[in-house]
């Protein structure tokens, strides 16, 4: 499973390693480079979701998209019993870009067709991606080397300190990642271009009445994200060094930033960041624990713990809409900030019109 | 007394209100048509009354009984019953079928009713089973209020029936307003084409700014300049 | 194999994702959202069934490979599965109408319902494979081609419960009151017609009709926690194909699903099959985004 693989591996069968300070800390920075490059597929799905009400539920899809393009324009050429095109041997910042430019052309395949009708028709659409690419994987002969997967991808700057030192670089390169990501966004959606973005979500017949050609603006919106979902999957690939398709879960490619998005507050920047650090605190966090909880629970932490997401998903939906952090709701940055978020009437849909 | 009282009523959408304190009544068995400039709130006002739109203050009551804030589901049991301006009828239900569906509460005796209503509008009596998205537009409208009239209300709200219609489908359906209150059913109504409105109601109301600013008999209005420059087209005023 | 086998098995296959994909697309029409959660019932239905077989097993009904246990077990996983999806309404969906939720909004609940489904699954029958019965059942050679009994079982029991649906939808009170709510709600509000039950009752009847397809699907292969959730883009593409709250276009939907998947491999390698409800799904949604036969019921 992926989350075993992603910095807990060393940890997991020795429940004392957090007792010591040096286990502690080898956690602590496993667990901070996972959630910055969780923060930035959850940036991506908040260009999606949170500001132009696209949902898609095929976000594993583009991150596994962006690992897989990366992995093969960066590893050398298939040698032995490995099957799998490219292998172009390109610097590791070659491949990032490739990753987001493969995550743009799947966001305008999917899109195309689909983003001029019902906003479920996407959401439809998107559910079954993941499976199908995941399983064009495992069954194509010569494409990405099957269940195989890719290995020995490289490292990003691997070769340039100690490698019991190269985990903080790898932080440092999430981190700069994500700030670099934030600060696109912000710039994005608080552009006239994310102005139109709202509007279309709040209201879409007065954003078609204005003259904006909705579609193209959902479209343009949903690439982006699509972009930034496949530069996550890069990041994550060249950290693990290894992928292959059973790696590559809706559960938690897919459902996992949703549930950080919407606790966080969607719409909201800072808000979904701070999501995937509650919830992937919590989602990577519980494991440690696991001797401590009641036998129960303890043998069945890893299901109980997707239970817990999915009910904490609905009870967010329910109670706490806006997430932690509610959307500042503004009409311009030169007017003054109008108190609550926006409304939530503009979506309603089939009720009696006014006059 | 009232059949339907509404005092100092203030309704809307969200935040906005567009009902400021009207008041109207509607005593059994008359016509009443509220007539004013578009955005007034007079189908705000009817909708309010009919427990669809959120009422900020003031009262409904019908049938000497607290109705405000009552789901619409309620007043229909009370023999209130309401027409909607567009989408009133169920396009892929039958016509039959949607009269059952006016029906639905109804504890037996719908088959004799759904014949008697058929028998009394051959327009519709003559195709029971076509689908109500086939009628043309006068057609829907009558089968809007036969679908209403199956509970036998006391009285009916209708809401510009007919703002689509062509200018003989509307004096037809005047003609079948005027016949459902010779049964003994009290109408509020909501109209555009004022003159024609009043010709055939008892009273009326001039709404304007979401208040009442102007109550009088029918043929009053009729003759009342300053409605007449503003609502009915001045030419047409006589004496 | 042989053409005409594939396409066999593809009426048996597209059986069952009609079967399913009825009820999708009523809860689709009436409640206007796609419920996600719809793929984790069938699971839910599935393991239901297995469980009451653990308890009432009774002989092997012959022809069949199935224990006369099942019969019950259908009925109760049905009711089982009908009586939740009717709470969850209760408990989270008519929440989020009477706030006036955008639809989507339930949308995503329904996903969240649906990781959850999974994981009480999960946490009450094991992460194992688990199977009805061990016994072969042996195929009937019509010709050249090879039938077994309980493919005709999966293929009769969706006519049937086709059947009784349309009986529901045209000759019954709550029928025809499901067909009004679902062509326009706030008349149906109007005209006294009390909606909120009307939800409740599709609801229930979607879940019924889920579960029925989850256990048939069981006869014929193992059942798996993420089982049913990977009927949901074939559920989909069937509802799409049929049009939106058209069931018996969901049924033709379905079989068409399950016709062109299992008979691509007469071209394709098996592996890729899994992509041909997404092909369907996309190419309507290019030709035709209203369904090849309409939205009317």
């Amino acid at each position: 499973m992926l989350e075993a693989i992603m910095g807990l591996a060393m940890s997991l069968g020795d429940p004392t390693f957090l007792v010591t300070f040096q286990g502690a800390v080898n956690w602590s920075v496993g667990f901070l480079t996972t959630v910055a490059i969780f923060a930035i597929v959850v940036l991506g799905l908040n260009v999606q979701w949170g500001y132009t009400g696209i949902l898609n539920f095929g976000v594993v899809a583009f991150f596994m998209v962006g690992a897989y393009t990366s992995a093969l324009l960066t590893l050398g050429p298939a040698t032995g019993f490995n099957a799998y095109i490219l292998g172009l041997d390109l610097p590791v910042l070659v491949g990032w870009l490739g990753a987001a430019l493969a995550g743009a052309l799947l966001a305008l395949l999917v899109g195309l067709p689909t983003l001029r009708l019902r906003l479920d028709f996407l959401a439809i659409a998107t559910i079954g991606i993941a499976e199908i690419l995941r399983t064009f994987a495992r069954s194509g002969n010569g494409l990405v080397n099957r269940n195989e997967g890719l290995n020995g991808i490289p490292g990003f700057l691997a070769g340039t300190v100690d490698r019991g030192d190269y985990k903080w670089l790898l932080l440092a390169i999430a981190l700069a990642s994500l700030l670099l990501v934030y600060l696109l966004v912000r710039a994005a959606t608080e552009s006239p271009w994310g102005r139109v973005l709202r509007a279309i979500r709040d209201n879409e017949a007065t954003a078609q009445a204005a003259g904006k050609r909705t579609t193209v603006y959902r479209l343009q919106a949903f690439v982006l994200g699509g972009a930034i979902m496949g530069f996550a999957g890069a990041l994550y690939a060249h950290r693990i060094g290894a992928i292959s398709p059973p790696g590559f879960t809706d559960l938690f490619g897919t459902f996992l930033p949703y549930t950080m998005l919407i606790v966080g507050g969607a719409g909201n920047h800072r808000g979904v960041i701070l999501g995937s650090l509650v919830v992937g605190f919590f989602w990577f966090g519980t494991p440690l624990v696991q001797e401590s909880l009641p036998d129960a629970i303890g043998t069945n932490v890893f299901v109980w713990r997707q239970f817990f997401v999915g009910l904490l998903v609905v009870m967010f939906i329910l109670w706490l809409p806006k997430g932690l952090i509610a959307e500042e709701a503004r009409v311009s940055r030169f007017l003054p900030r109008v108190a609550g978020g926006p409304s939530l009437r503009a979506r309603i849909t089939g009720r009696f019109r006014a006059e | 007394m009232s059949l339907l009282e509404v005092v100092d009523l203030e309704a809307g959408y969200g935040d906005v209100l567009i009902v400021r304190g009207a008041s109207i009544h509607v005593e059994p068995g008359e016509i009443v048509t509220i007539i004013g400039p578009n955005g007034a709130g007079k189908s705000t006002l009817l909708k309010a009354a009919f427990g669809l739109i959120d009422i900020a203050s003031g009262t409904v009551r019908f049938k000497e009984q607290d109705v405000t804030r009552m789901p619409a589901h309620r007043l229909v049991e009370m023999g209130a019953a309401f027409v909607p301006q567009t989408d009133n009828v169920f396009p892929r239900l039958s016509i039959r079928e949607n009269l059952e569906m006016g029906a639905f509460r109804r504890k037996g005796g719908t088959t004799e009713r759904i014949e008697e209503l058929l028998g009394r509008f051959p327009d519709l009596g003559s195709r029971p089973g076509e689908q109500a998205g086939r009628l043309s537009g006068g057609q829907r409208q009558t089968l809007a209020m036969c679908r209403a009239l199956m509970l036998d209300p006391s009285l009916l709200l209708v809401d510009e029936p007919t703002a689509a219609l062509s200018p003989a489908a509307r004096q037809d359906l005047f003609r079948q307003i005027q016949s459902i209150r010779d049964s003994g059913v009290a109408i509020l109504m909501v109209e555009q084409n004022a003159r024609e409105a009043l010709e055939i109601s008892d009273r009326g109301y001039v709404l304007v700014n979401g208040a009442v600013a102007l109550e009088d008999r029918a043929e009053a209005m009729l003759t009342n300049e300053d409605i007449g420059r503003m609502f009915l087209g001045r030419s047409e005023v006589t004496g | 194999m042989d053409f005409v086998q594939l396409i066999i098995i593809g009426i048996v296959v597209g059986s069952v994702v009609g079967l399913g994909a009825m009820g999708l697309t009523l809860t689709f029409g009436i409640l206007k959202f796609a419920n996600f959660a719809h793929g984790d019932m069938m699971t839910l239905g599935m393991f239901t069934a297995f469980a009451v077989l653990g308890v009432v097993r009774g002989p092997t009904l012959e022809p069949f490979s199935i224990p006369a246990g099942l019969i019950l077990a259908v009925l109760v996983a049905g009711s089982a599965v009908a009586l939740l999806a009717a709470s969850l309404d209760r408990l989270i969906y008519r929440r989020l109408r009477r706030r006036g939720s955008a639809l989507i909004t339930m949308a995503i609940a329904s996903l969240g319902i649906a990781i959850m489904t999974r994981a009480v699954v999960q946490l009450i029958w094991g992460p194992l494979p688990k199977r009805y019965s061990g016994g072969i059942n042996p195929s009937w050679s019509i010709g050249e081609l090879r039938v077994k009994p309980d493919q005709l079982l999966i293929v009769g029991l969706t006519l049937v419960l086709a059947v009784v649906l349309y009986l529901l939808l045209y000759r019954t009170k709550l029928g025809k009151a499901m067909r009004a709510t679902a062509d326009n709600a706030q008349l149906a509000d109007v005209a006294g017609i009390d909606t909120e039950r009307i939800r409740q009752a599709t609801w229930a009847i979607a879940g019924f009709l889920i579960a029925a397809a989850g256990v048939m699907f069981a006869l014929q292969a193992q059942l798996r926690y993420d089982a049913g959730f990977e009927f949901l883009l074939p559920m989909f593409a069937a509802v799409i194909l049929g049009g939106i709250g058209n069931p018996w276009g969901a049924l033709a939907g379905g079989l068409i699903v399950g016709i062109s998947q299992e008979t691509s491999t007469y071209w394709i390698p098996s592996g890729f099959k899994a992509g041909i409800p997404f092909v369907l799904l996309i190419a309507m949604l290019i030709a035709r985004p209203r369904g090849l036969f309409g939205s009317t019921f």
